[in-house]
């Protein structure tokens, strides 16, 4: 059991590791992309995209399967729902533009040595609660 | 090697190396690469109640990936405490004069003190960027189904319009507060 999941904790681990030495976690940087004063944050999100986007064609051109022998699908997501993205993404941008952090950098900063980044991950999951109570109320 | 870890890493080395954590997760078990998803996955290991929301079996579905953002937590530790770059961040000066207008003053660590810390929580500014700004965090990315890893990388890589309407509004909410709410606040 331990054995599966050390993989996990390790790629958690590189990303967490990259995610300070590129400064993404830095609420400057965050700022300093939404002032378009910067081409650094748009340079990782825009790499990243490519060498990920080159990687899922390459896995579903050569029918890839995982580590279990399992054939590689991706959960497509529902492009219906327009009202949810776009209020729910402006929502999002809120919180990412107030705490200069969104989810992963929240955790990485925690671990980097900002302990009162605990208060944004508590509010974080707070805010995922309401978001599950009011959810069958909201328009999607 | 030890300067290595410790220099802050170029966005052309840092972006493709973020972006190959999508196969890797991919191919070590047919895993999407979404950091979000954990806050529910703690809401559904800890405070369930009677929301049909959180009621799925968590470990099945997010072991891995709480496994993952603790991998995360450890990766931040090395990298920012052991490894840390005691050099200020190479900021756009631009940037660093206009925070400056709004009375930001401390630019030594990841985020201005005078904003982020335990005395700060006492004051309004203080109280909107933590605690409000986590509540949006954790409620919008739920709403949107995703942050930055699951919309911005993984849906956008995987040519999702849902992923490029969300990103959308990522850059609507991020320039509201940026340009319209911070000179008024702070």
């Amino acid at each position: 059991m331990l054995k599966n999941y050390l993989k996990y904790l390790l790629a958690g681990l590189f990303f967490g590791f990259v995610l300070v030495k590129s400064e993404v976690i830095s609420w400057f940087r965050i700022q300093e992309m939404f002032r378009f004063d910067a081409f650094h944050m748009y340079g990782i999100i825009g790499s990243a995209i490519i060498v990920a986007m080159i990687s899922i064609q390459l896995i579903k051109k050569w029918e890839l399967k995982d580590s279990t022998g399992t054939p590689i699908t991706i959960p497509p997501k529902d492009s219906s729902q327009v009202v949810r993205y776009l209020a729910g993404g402006t929502l999002f941008g809120i919180g990412w533009a107030l705490t200069g952090a969104c989810p992963g950098p929240l955790f990485t900063l925690a671990g980097a040595g900002y302990e009162i980044m605990i208060v944004p991950i508590v509010s974080a999951i707070l805010g995922t609660w309401v978001y599950g109570l009011l959810r069958p109320r909201l328009p999607h | 090697m030890l300067e290595l870890l410790q220099q802050p890493w170029p966005w052309y080395i840092a972006g493709p190396m973020i972006g190959l954590i999508v196969p890797v997760l991919l191919l070590l078990g047919s895993k999407t690469f979404g950091v979000s998803s954990n806050l529910r996955h703690v809401c559904a290991a800890c405070m369930p109640g009677k929301i049909e929301f959180f009621r799925y079996n968590w470990k099945e579905k997010g072991l891995w990936n709480l496994i993952f953002i603790s991998g995360t937590v450890i990766g931040g530790f090395l990298a920012g405490w052991v490894f840390n770059n005691p050099e200020p961040i190479d900021l756009s000066q631009q940037t660093v004069k206009e925070l400056q207008f709004l009375g930001i003053s401390d630019f030594t660590g990841m985020m201005p003190n005078e904003l982020f810390s335990w005395e700060s929580l006492s004051t309004v500014n203080g109280l909107i960027v933590m605690v409000i700004g986590g509540f949006f965090v954790g409620f919008g990315a739920r709403y949107a189904g995703g942050c930055t890893s699951g919309h911005a990388i993984t849906g956008i890589s995987n040519l999702q319009l849902a992923s490029l309407l969300a990103v959308i509004g990522f850059f609507i909410g991020g320039l509201f507060i940026t340009h319209v709410i911070f000179p008024l606040i702070l």
